[in-house]
């Protein structure tokens, strides 16, 4: 018998007889996004700080002014489709990264790339040291049931929540390992 | 990584008793514990609806292990229809072949690891070293562990019995190229890892991972982490390997919504950890393969009681709250499963017949703290006490258990035992004999009274 | 309300004065209260030890000795705990057994349960004088959900200072034979305790547990530390005039 013949007839024998369960499902989800209720930008922008990363609420008509205060002089990337001239192009000489993103949730303070346009392959908004992202306010969602439901399982996903930390040394946290050591987030609203 | 947990000598009582003594580690276990604890209880108590989190949390992994063969089914069809190759491995050698093969195949001799259970359980570092192949552990906290030739003490934070003066040294005496300046302030520990894994990152063509949910209609997996190594490994080499236990199953791309709140608010005690990486098949051009392992699984799954065990999302709530954890640290269980997770599910994987195995459903006091902070709600406790009555029993205390029950079966046997005791009450030793002196090295035994409660009933009340 | 005194053994033989206090307590509050002679253990020891065989023996004899009462009452948490919450899992579902438990379980209660659930009283009339702390044991805690039931009665009692314990809801280390089989992790969880019960200058560690409080009073007799320990059925049933 091949091994996955054997263990699916081990599960089988170990669970015949058992009783299935219901899936209680009374948690909070579905709740409206920003735009139908106030205040997600500023949970959000909120949230997000508390994890030490840099937070700025713009109109949108201000963003790529904005954009161009936070980069400065860095030689960033700036993946196809954000809608920008002039990026950067080597991976390993890059001092950061400024992105889109696909959603956004204000419980945790967290940015989810789906790598689609604006928003980069994996290894280009992990390997530069500073991550800008873009986030408009109609993305950002209550929680995580939320997030989840816009999300396509199809692609590949990377959930952001401030910048790298570790808590391996006496379970405190030290932002800045490997990923991007400053992440900046601008709201357009 | 030299150390092995497998055939370790002696039993919990020992093992611990030179943990107790040891003050250091006391302190740095206190200190993080009691640290992570109130972090946990901070975030847990935000959200007003973790007790039906919980609730769905423990329904959900209770579904998908009654239909686990299903869902196992499932997933394959959704990972190689995304690309991805799925292989099926009963017990740690055959996945540690499987792995190995995979590796030999791409002609590499180095590959990078993202910290995963699994891959520690079966022991695959070694597995690899005799194949002349080196992994090369890159969470800051397996790292500590690696070049320290150490044990893992915890499941989430594996280094948490060095406290940073002791990562310092290990860093300098065994780090190639680190700094001599190095301080002892976690950034710069922090940073200097950063240095010495960076160039490894970019070089190597094969990773190793375990995952923490793999979604069974999607096919997706999923890595939880912190400091950006897990992104690292999953994203920039050419081949991926996970190696992933059969109960890490979730049915659908929704339940994930349950899980991300769970996870990390009971582990790291954050609303949401750095990093979480998804990805489904092979990606961006990678190679991708998934070890499905079962290694005992599926003889725990058989257990009524013990099955529960199963749904264990590996957040370590359990070790921070557990006062016997705390005190008898990590390393005393034997096993990469410590704490109160460790205790009922190591002797599940691996029998009881070793004197340590059978001294784990032993190493607690039943106090409940594990169970209450659980956020699957496995009945800890519970498992303990089932384990407990199938463990092996020493014959005098078996011989003095069924003395006691026949005392206690008759009140009348009872009274006249008592009556004995209330004679002899004069004579009672200060320090107690045989195994009872472990109750007076350090507590005084109580003063027998003159009279039992049933006997002084029976002169007042009765009469 | 005819009222069973479930003793449990080790009050039964190290702990006389609990259920004499116990029973002044519940007649002063006008219940008739009866002690069932052939009443012994509830099992605890022999099923959370790992002899289940003798455990579910001891299980039925405790069914049979108490079934028919309006209430059981039990000045111990742990034991009341044991009834209530582990031996509906001893026995088959569907079994004679089963409905045995079934039947007597939930009359049975722990004394601070009792006196707040059913007789509806927080104050039961005590005199007190002293500073204590109030240590919650585990199975009281997480086993019964007693939350803060001993200490609204506390509260209640004149002249007592009830002072908050660092650190309350962790274990002691007891653990039943856990103190024998693992006497140094035991001996540090117990010595942590005593170091809190210290910090908060009490002359009076309570619990409604005597198993614990012989452990905790064994641990701080030994270092000399001076603090009592006292059941809670003890303070509740001391009054002015018995002073
Ligand atoms: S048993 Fe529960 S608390 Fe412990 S690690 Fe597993 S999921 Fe977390």
């Amino acid at each position: 018998m091949s091994a996955r013949e054997e263990i699916l007839a081990r599960v089988r024998r170990a669970v015949a007889g058992a009783e299935d369960v219901e899936i209680p499902r009374g948690y909070r989800a579905g709740r409206p996004a920003e735009g139908a209720v106030e205040g997600l930008v500023e949970l959000f922008a909120e949230r997000v700080d508390d994890y030490r990363a840099v937070v700025h609420v713009v109109p949108a008509a201000e963003v790529p002014a904005k954009i161009d205060a936070c980069l400065g002089g860095r030689r960033v990337i700036v993946p196809d489709g954000f809608g920008r001239a002039g990026g950067w192009d080597d991976l390993d000489t890059a001092d950061g990264v400024v992105t889109t993103c696909a959603v956004a949730i204000a419980e945790t303070g967290t940015i989810v790339l789906d790598h689609g346009p604006g928003q980069g392959t994996r290894a280009q908004t992990l390997v530069p040291d500073y991550h800008l992202c873009v986030v408009r306010a109609d993305q950002i969602v209550a929680g995580v049931p939320e997030a989840v439901a816009r999300l396509d399982p199809a692609r590949p996903l990377t959930w952001i929540s401030g910048p790298s930390a570790t808590s391996d040394i006496e379970l405190n946290r030290v932002e800045g390992v490997h990923g991007p050591r400053t992440l900046e987030v601008i709201i357009s609203t | 990584m030299s150390a092995t947990f497998l055939g370790m000598p002696g039993n919990f009582p020992e093992n611990s008793r030179k943990a107790v003594h040891d003050s250091q580690l006391r302190f740095n276990l206190r200190k993080a514990t009691h640290t992570i604890r109130g972090k946990r209880a901070s975030v847990v108590g935000e959200l007003p609806d973790w007790q039906e989190l919980r609730a769905a949390g423990k329904a959900i992994k209770e579904h998908t292990l009654r239909n686990l063969d299903r869902y196992l089914i499932r997933l394959e069809a959704a990972v190689t229809a995304a690309g991805g190759t799925v292989h099926w491995a009963r017990d740690a050698a055959e996945a540690n072949r499987i792995v190995t093969g995979l590796v030999k195949a791409t002609g590499e001799t180095e590959v990078v690891k993202v910290k995963s259970m699994a891959t520690q359980e079966i022991e695959l570092n070694q597995a690899l070293a005799e194949q002349g192949i080196t992994a090369y552990e890159t969470d800051l906290a397996e790292l500590i562990v690696q070049l320290g030739d150490d044990f893992p003490s915890h499941i989430l934070v594996p280094a948490i019995h060095r406290n940073r003066s002791e990562i310092r040294e290990i860093f300098l005496d065994r780090m190639p190229g680190v700094s001599p300046d190095l301080t002892d302030d976690p950034p710069a520990l922090a940073e200097a890892a950063r240095l010495h894994l960076r160039e490894r990152f970019l070089r190597s063509k094969v990773a190793i991972s375990g995952a923490n949910f793999m979604v069974a209609e999607t096919g997706t997996l999923v890595v939880l982490e912190s400091e950006g190594n897990g992104r690292m490994c999953l994203t920039l080499p050419e081949t991926l390997i996970s190696v992933v236990g059969i109960e890490k199953l979730l049915p659908s791309w929704r339940d994930l919504e349950v899980f991300l709140q769970l996870l990390p608010r009971s582990s790291t005690g954050e609303r949401m950890n750095p990093y979480t990486s998804m990805w489904t098949g092979a990606v961006e051009g990678q190679d991708f393969h998934l070890v499905l392992l079962d290694n005992g699984r599926t003889d725990v799954l058989a257990d009524e009681v013990g099955r529960q065990a199963l749904r264990c999302i590996r957040c370590s709530a359990c070790l921070n709250v557990c006062p016997v954890y705390e005190r008898a640290g990590g390393h005393a269980y034997g096993s990469v499963y410590p704490g109160p997770i460790g205790a009922i599910l190591t002797p599940q994987l691996r029998g009881m017949s070793s004197e340590l195995d059978a001294s784990l459903p032993y190493a607690s006091s039943l106090c409940g703290a594990c169970y209450e902070v659980c956020p699957v709600a496995i009945d800890i406790p519970e498992v303990l006490v089932d384990l407990r009555a199938k463990a092996p029993h020493a014959a005098a205390e078996r011989a003095g258990m069924k003395v006691a029950g026949w005392i206690f079966n008759d009140h009348r046997r009872l009274a006249r035992a008592q009556r004995a005791a209330t004679r002899l009450r004069k004579l009672v030793p200060k320090r107690l004999p045989g195994p009872l002196s472990a109750w007076t090295d350090t507590r005084d035994v109580p003063e027998i009274p003159e009279e039992s409660f049933r006997d002084w009933w029976e002169r007042n009340e009765r009469a | 309300m005819r009222v069973a005194l479930f003793i449990t053994c080790v009050n039964d033989t190290l702990f006389p004065g609990t259920g004499k206090a116990v029973v002044s307590l519940l007649r002063r509050l006008g219940c008739d209260v009866d002690f069932p002679a052939a009443q012994t253990c509830c099992g605890q020891m022999h099923v959370n030890t790992g002899y289940r065989e003798e455990g579910v023996r001891l299980a039925r004899h405790f069914t049979e000795v108490f079934a028919g009462y309006d209430a059981v009452v039990a000045p111990s948490g742990s034991c009341a705990a044991m009834v209530r919450e582990q031996y509906p899992k001893l026995a088959r579902p569907g079994s004679k057994g089963a409905a045995a438990i079934a039947e007597v379980a939930p009359r049975v209660y722990e004394l601070s349960e009792f006196l707040i659930d059913v007789l509806k009283t927080e104050d039961v009339g005590a005199y007190f004088p002293h500073r204590v702390t109030y240590h919650p044991t585990c199975h009281s805690l997480r086993g019964l959900h007693l939350g803060d039931r001993p200490t609204r009665l506390l509260r209640n009692v004149r002249g007592l200072e009830l002072v908050p314990l660092p650190g309350a809801e962790e274990c002691c280390g007891f653990g039943g034979t856990f103190a024998v089989k693992n006497p140094a992790v035991s001996a540090a969880m117990g010595a942590d305790k005593t170091r809190s019960i210290m910090d908060t200058g009490a002359e009076v560690l309570c619990a409604a547990d005597n198993s614990c409080l012989l452990h905790i009073g064994g641990t701080l007799s030994r270092q000399k530390t001076g603090v009592r320990t006292m059941h809670l059925a003890e303070i509740l049933a001391s009054t002015e005039e018995a002073q």
